[in-house]
């Protein structure tokens, strides 16, 4: 059974083309994932399904009917949850569910039966009375998708239901999803996250709003039977995977934990690789297999590194110790301790609430710490943040740059706030227009470019004045894969003249990159180390995803 | 249109006004603030002007003429001998003006010629009129004391508010701002606030149509409206002495015919800005500053010049302020009432269309 059907659909909004010929079936009873970076074109889409949009041309079946002319007919038998939910916070669980069950008509005799359902499904029967805003991330998704699921519509919209939500609600979800459609509802799942796809049934591969592949994953993932490996070499890794990178047999790699995994070109032999290490063949993923695609990943040299001079030693570059912040009756950051070594990355891993952000503000003198204690560079955050300041760059997740000025204006400003004159500024500018390939762009506004740019210009802004020490808050969130390897090249390249990293990141992959990794969960960090022993407490191939799981039931169960 | 989903959307939109703290302080802590601050703090009335009298003869009648300044309490007066005691004093500022009595008081009293010269610091027009118009008053009634006429024959008489207290003038007024405020400016930000929040999307999803969100966000917020004009009028009239010479149902109606307009604003605003911060901008421009500076609230509409006057016709406000000083200082008087309201409503009428035309069921833009 079809329950979507997409006839070359296209869509523009001013002079963007958001959609350029989307074609293609959506079954029923299954779940299909949308997947693609941020500005492919999902939500486009999805918002057509949906008959929020209109399509510019082409045809758009859902469930039978025209999104546009049979509005109404349509209202009744899609269910849709767009991205934060669509609550009213100020409202409690049960008048939420009021709400759409009167604008969505559903027979006052089905009420009880329907929310009984419905709450017992989601498990928020002990929640009613609460209000939507006092729910946790994953709470609120589960009624979000209670509410859009009312009327027991024959096709689920998801629009990033996974973003920003604790793993063990992530894991609900899947199994919320898994019995909808074995109900035989369609379910359709948008998503920037290429682990997400890898778990649906079916799916559609955006990208600038074309639609790249079309199919299980499975069979994507296929192609690429016996080109992964896994490389563990004796040399220090990123080392390592500069030189990899640097082959020319080689499509793609990145760092897993302590070892490269690597991606061959076609007809290429795992033995080539063994002259750098121990090589092990693993099965594909949908990600390798998806660069694999797009012509294979970026190389490994970063000219922006090569311009650095190497920092010199730093003792203690981050600490905290037993750092807490309390709102009030809430405490969001409780009783954190850690170091960081210099020349490392440590990641700060986390759903959002978890303290993520929290502890970051006070590291960056941002927030005062209500007890505790956290250093910069060896100086105290609460006497000395201004000096701390000068030691640190610091790339905000929104990368806070000027929309208004252009990218050179941008450049100038930042290295004007950190003090730098005269012809050291002028070098300055000139070395991060090199380094971070900004040349052709100077002239025109952030606003307007796409977010792999925005993010190497907000990284140019944050090394202006050559911190050793760089914090980075959600730096790869909602970008395609490609630009997230070029970041971590560059990261990876400052890494190496001894610049000391810490980032923030709800992100399961991007831990990978990480030397150490502190798992926060309700503002405590449950567990720090190295990526590959925390994976290996989650049990033999079990993924951070998995990791992160299974230190959070521990945590609750003791 | 049915009823079910515009009762759901009704109670949805009330539930969340009880719970926003920012309706109810705009409804009802904003109204006593903005009353207390009408009332008290900004009068227009002047008292205790600083005034010289500069008494050139001492002749029993330029004295009881000074003596007649001294005991007014609209000014305070510094006495002198000579126009150069009191002239730098003037420039400086410490003076508001000084009246001069002339050597020759009581020749030019008997021969009926101009008696004395007031002289005001023009830099400030208002305080300077009040000066010559007070002195003036003092002069014809010391004159009237003594069976004279005055040179220029002189009556001030004003009706309505026979002691010319702004506060009665104000109030009334205030009860427009904040009328103002509640329609334009809460109705404009609660449906900004549902594009911020991603609800709006949500609702479009549904089977809602265009006209019962418009509707359910437009009730409760017109309830509010009226409950707020009620708490001020009790709040004029039982502790700021403001009479209410019209009826209740007069009020309630003119009050509900303002909020026609003013909530039909705030759906033009919210149509076209889809954040909470470009509403407010545009509700505080096109809404609040209007009603302060063009509705002769604060400002005479007779004293302004002619193209000014002319556009303040499409402010609602205008008529609010109108008809509300009518109801509370004069009485229901239906000629004047009707045209108000029919005013009012027109200009209703024509942001009710322009709303619905900009408000489409979809995120197109």
């Amino acid at each position: 059974m079809t329950a979507i059907v997409l006839d070359d659909v296209h869509k523009a909004f001013g002079k963007t083309q958001a959609l350029k010929g989307i074609s293609g079936e959506i079954a029923a009873g299954r779940l299909t994932g949308l997947v693609g970076p941020d500005g492919a074109g999902k939500t486009t889409l999805i918002r057509m399904m949906a008959g929020l949009l209109k399509a510019d041309s082409g045809a758009l079946r859902v469930a039978g009917l025209d999104p546009v002319h049979d509005g109404m007919a349509l209202a009744e038998s899609v269910g849709y949850m767009p991205q934060r939910f669509g609550l009213y916070e100020d409202l409690t669980v049960q008048e939420n569910l009021n709400l759409y069950a009167e604008l969505r008509g559903l027979p006052r005799d089905d009420y009880d039966a329907t929310f009984e359902r419905l709450l017992d499904f989601t498990r928020l029967g002990p929640f009613t009375k609460r209000l939507a805003g006092r729910l946790s991330g994953g709470m609120k998704q589960k009624l979000g998708l209670a509410c859009a699921l009312i009327t027991s519509p024959e096709v689920l919209l998801l629009d990033e239901p996974g973003v920003g939500v604790d793993p063990v609600s992530r894991q609900d979800l899947w199994r919320m999803v898994q019995a909808l459609t074995g109900e035989g509802m369609a379910v359709i799942w948008a998503t920037a996250y290429l682990e997400e796809a890898e778990r649906c049934e079916d799916v559609l591969l955006l990208s600038e709003g074309q639609l790249r592949f079309r199919s299980e994953p499975g069979e994507l993932t296929r192609r690429l039977q016996g080109r992964c490996f896994r490389l563990k070499g004796s040399e220090e890794k990123r080392a390592l995977l500069r030189q990899v990178l640097a082959r020319k047999d080689v499509r793609d790699g990145t760092i897993e934990g302590d070892r490269i995994r690597v991606v061959v070109d076609e007809g290429v032999d795992g033995d080539a690789l063994a002259s750098l290490g121990d090589v092990e063949e693993v099965a594909p993923r949908f990600e390798d297999a998806f660069i694999d695609l797009l012509g294979g990943g970026p190389g490994g040299h970063s000219p922006l590194a090569d311009q650095m001079p190497d920092v010199p030693e730093l003792k203690d570059p981050v600490s905290c110790q037993h750092l807490t912040r309390r709102f009030g009756e809430f405490v969001a950051t409780d009783d954190v301790s850690f170091n960081v070594r210099q020349g490392e990355i440590l990641g700060l891993l986390g759903p959002n609430g978890a303290g993520k952000s929290t502890t970051f503000k006070m590291l960056c003198g941002l927030l005062k710490p209500s007890s505790g204690e956290a250093r910069v560079a060896g100086l105290d955050l609460r006497s000395a943040a201004s000096d701390a300041k000068l030691k640190l760059g610091y790339m905000a997740q929104k990368f806070s740059l000027y929309g208004l000025l252009s990218v050179r204006q941008n450049l100038v400003f930042y290295a004007g706030v950190y003090g730098l004159r005269g012809e050291e500024k002028q070098n300055r500018i000139r070395e991060m227009i090199d380094g971070l390939q900004l040349g052709p762009l100077l002239d025109s506004a952030p606003d307007q470019l796409s977010l792999g740019f925005k993010q190497r210009l907000a990284l140019a802004c944050a090394l202006m004045h050559r911190p050793p020490i760089l914090f980075l808050d959600e730096p790869t969130s909602g970008v395609d894969p490609i630009t997230r390897r070029e970041f971590w090249t560059h990261i990876n390249g400052l890494v190496g003249k001894g610049v000391t990293v810490l980032v923030t990141t709800h992100f399961m992959d991007e831990a990978e990159y990480c030397d150490r990794v502190a798992l926060m969960h309700r503002g405590r960090v449950i567990a720090l180390d190295t990526p590959d022993n925390l994976k290996a407490q989650a049990g033999q191939g079990a993924s951070m995803e998995q990791a992160f799981i299974h230190l959070i039931e521990e945590q609750d169960d003791a | 249109m049915r009823s079910r989903r515009l009762f759901a959307l009704i109670k949805k939109e009330s539930l969340q006004m009880i719970r926003d703290p920012s309706a109810i302080l705009i409804a009802f802590v904003l109204p006593v603030v903005l009353l207390f601050l009408f009332a008290y703090a900004v009068s227009l009335d002047i008292r205790q002007l600083h005034l010289g009298v500069v008494l050139q003869t001492d002749s029993a009648q330029a004295q009881s003429l000074a003596a007649e300044f001294s005991g007014t309490s609209y000014f305070q007066v510094l006495p002198a001998r000579h126009r150069d005691e009191v002239t730098p004093l003037l420039v400086s500022g410490d003076l508001k003006g000084y009246v001069l009595i002339p050597p020759d008081f009581d020749q030019r009293l008997a021969r009926g010629e101009s008696l004395i010269q007031v002289v005001t610091d023009g830099t400030q027009p208002n305080t300077a009129n009040f000066v010559a118009g007070y002195a003036r008053g003092v002069l014809v009634n010391w004159l009237a004391d003594r069976g004279l006429r005055s040179p220029i024959k002189l009556e001030a008489r004003f009706w309505f508010n026979p002691e010319v207290e702004t506060r009665k003038f104000l109030v009334p007024g205030a009860i427009a701002i904040i009328m103002t405020m509640i329609g334009t400016l809460l109705t404009a930000l609660v449906v900004a606030r549902e594009w911020e929040r991603g609800t709006m999307e949500a609702l479009l999803s549904t089977p809602v149509r265009i006209p019962e969100i418009l509707l359910g966000k437009l009730l409760p917020y017109f309830g509010l409206g009226l409950i707020a004009t009620l708490g001020s009028t009790l709040l004029a009239i039982h502790i700021f002495d403001v009479p209410l010479r019209g009826s209740w149902g007069t009020l309630l109606l003119v009050s509900a015919c303002f909020l026609v307009p003013a909530l039909g604003q705030g759906l033009v605003i919210s149509a076209l800005a889809k954040n909470q911060f470009i509403a407010a901008q545009a509700a505080l421009f096109s809404g609040f500053l209007p009603a302060f500076l063009l509705s002769g609230f604060l400002f005479e509409i007779d004293a302004m010049p002619a193209p000014i006057r002319v556009l303040t016709h499409i402010v609602p406000a205008r008529y609010f302020i109108e008809s509300l000083h009518s109801v509370f200082l004069v009485g229901d008087v239906w000629p004047l009432l009707i045209k108000d309201i029919l005013a009012m409503l027109a200009i209703g009428a024509v942001m009710f269309a322009i709303a619905r035309a900009k408000t489409r069921k979809s995120l197109e833009s």
